[in-house]
């Protein structure tokens, strides 16, 4: 089973061929830069590395947010266009799981966010039961200090996973104290070899179907919902 | 053998795919139209355009490669509209034609959206150099001299508001449903042009257009009969601002096919529908023996894929290839277009 996985979710850009539940070739770009002009070179890359041919690919692994809107259509249209045209399954995992594939810690709870802007955090609540990450609460779009005020109330050690950490740094210590855990640099960035091995398990999607997990709405349409009520 | 090249445009709110063969004949032509859910915004809001692209896109290849009755395997060339546009639009069709050239290891050819408008044309009828095309729409006012396949000299621009703009804001003065240009030329067929709004002509032998003085006339003249307790007839008022509109555009197209000695005049994009617009055209060129007047077909003259994949045939004949770091380019400009294909020759 050859799989190519694709995130271009956040920051960061990743590619990956992986055959028979082995990574065999992974690529990341922790750049800001524009992910369309750096996603198809760096699967042509991964691809020559690792001598695969497009039509032996058994399956595409793509994440699908919640992150950039850009960026998560990016990786999308690409993961999409690909599976269609070469007939094979697609599977879309959510960004923030697959980050908090990087802490296989147990007895802990597993907080990856991204910076959402105006004090705001996409996370989710994770945590790895008999070696599997699970999903505790689902992926949201929240204020970190309310999320920090959740967290609390598990009154168990919150490991932290994200390339935002600096931002929210000092409120996350002062809110959880010494139940907050931050860990080594590298831990912080979503591996897109784990997105591959990840994707065997996974429901297929339908390609048609398959859209991004934004999470939040266009700001147009919830002015618009906003005035429907106001109108009643 | 057949060329067939597979066109994408995505960089409004359409969501289109078309085939072609041999750079003339359309096999497929499938556009999904967003109209529908911008409408309760009064306009095409940017996000909700990609997102919906991002849902629509391999609905509408499926459907293309069914009409079609061909394969990824009998594709010459992935042609996709790589500006100008909406970036975060664009940004889908441009991956996704990336997709599939990198599945099948296909060229890939990136098109100028303005290019496709004129190239609609030669879907029906072949081209003869030098030619004229009037390229009028929502974001476009130009006057482009053609000499050749593939070469594009911008003779004359909007200064301000595209034509199609300015029929946007003042449909919204006169609180028409968006979209609001065609209602417009449909009042305008029931009222009379009793209203003098100014004509910009700009300095004599100029081919620019300017039009946002004409929209603050009407906005202006609306006002202040609204604040005298007057009104005007709305069909009136429609008449006498696609009156003003039409004639600055059928005069310097006119003026400029003469100076050029054009053997086509080509109307395109979404204005070329207006009927306004045919019709004034018909009468200036009808004395022209010399000089053919050629507007598309009203369902290509609005955004498709077919028109890009016209133009993606001839560029990719004369050698143009893009690279798979293809990006969107939001406000690419057809003279450097144009100077980029010829480089690449
Ligand atoms: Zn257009």
């Amino acid at each position: 089973m050859n799989v190519l996985a694709i995130d271009t979710s956040n920051q960061l850009l990743g590619v990956a061929v992986s055959k028979d539940g082995e990574i065999k070739a992974e690529y990341t770009a922790n750049m800001k830069r524009n992910h369309s002009v750096g996603l198809m070179p760096a699967i042509d890359y991964v691809m020559q590395q690792t001598e695969t041919k497009s039509d032996q690919l058994d399956m595409i692994a793509v994440a699908k947010g919640p992150g950039s809107y850009t960026g998560v259509r990016i990786g999308l249209s690409t993961a999409k266009t690909m599976a269609w045209t070469l007939n094979i399954p697609i599977v879309a995992i959510s960004s923030l799981e697959l980050l908090a594939q990087n802490a296989h810690v147990q007895n802990i709870l597993i907080s990856p966010f991204f910076d959402a802007r105006r004090g705001l955090v996409y996370t989710g609540l994770y945590e790895c039961v008999d070696g599997q990450i699970q999903v505790k609460q689902e992926d949201q779009n929240i204020v970190m200090e309310q999320w920090l005020d959740e967290l609390k109330k598990y009154e168990q050690p919150v490991l932290f996973l994200s390339q935002d950490i600096v931002l929210h740094e000092e409120v996350i210590k002062e809110r959880l104290g010494e139940f907050a855990i931050f860990p080594s640099l590298i831990d912080h960035l979503p591996r897109p070899g784990q997105l591959a091995l990840m994707a065997e398990a996974y429901d297929k999607e339908n390609v048609h179907e398959l859209t991004p997990n934004y999470i939040r709405l266009v700001e147009a349409e919830v002015k618009w919902l906003k005035e429907q009520e106001k109108n009643g | 053998m057949s060329e067939y090249i597979l066109g994408i445009e995505t960089s409004c709110d359409e969501t289109a795919a078309a085939i072609i063969k041999d750079g003339r004949e359309i096999v497929a032509n499938v556009v999904a139209s967003q109209i529908e859910s911008h409408k309760r915004f009064g306009g095409v809001v940017p996000e909700i355009a990609s997102r919906h692209h991002v849902e629509q896109i391999t609905i509408v290849l499926e459907e293309t490669f069914k009409q079609a009755n061909v394969t990824m395997t009998d594709i010459d060339a992935v042609t996709v509209t790589e500006g100008p546009g909406l970036v975060g639009a664009l940004l889908v069709g441009v991956n996704a034609a990336k997709g599939l050239a990198y599945a099948h290891q296909k060229p890939l050819v990136g098109v100028h959206h303005i290019a496709g408008h004129i190239y609609a044309n030669r879907l029906e009828k072949e081209f003869e150099f030098p030619l004229l095309a009037l390229v009028v729409s929502g974001g476009h006012t130009e006057l482009i001299l053609m000499k050749d396949h593939g070469e594009f000299e911008i003779i004359g621009e909007t200064r301000d508001d595209a034509a199609g703009e300015a029929y946007d804001k003042v449909a919204r003065t006169l609180e028409l449903p968006y979209p609001g240009g065609p209602k417009i030329d449909q009042l305008a067929h029931a009222g009379e042009a009793n209203i003098d709004f100014p004509r910009a002509w700009l300095e004599e032998d100029s081919f620019d257009f300017s039009f946002s003085g004409l929209k603050s006339a009407v906005i202006n003249t609306l006002h202040n009969a609204k604040q005298k307790g007057e009104t005007f007839k709305q069909e009136d008022v429609a008449a006498s601002f696609q009156a003003s509109v039409v004639e600055v555009l059928t005069e310097k197209t006119f003026q400029a096919a003469k100076q050029y000695g054009v053997k086509q005049v080509i109307v395109a994009g979404g204005v070329a529908a207006n009927k306004g617009l045919r019709t004034a055209m018909q009468d200036k060129f009808q004395q022209e023996k010399e000089m053919e007047l050629l507007f598309p077909p009203l369902s290509l003259c609005t955004d498709n894929a077919a028109m890009i994949a016209a133009a993606g045939s001839i560029a990719y004949n004369q050698g143009h290839r893009s690279g798979w770091d293809l990006n969107a380019n939001p406000s690419l400009s057809l003279e450097r277009y144009a100077r980029r294909s010829a480089l690449e020759r």
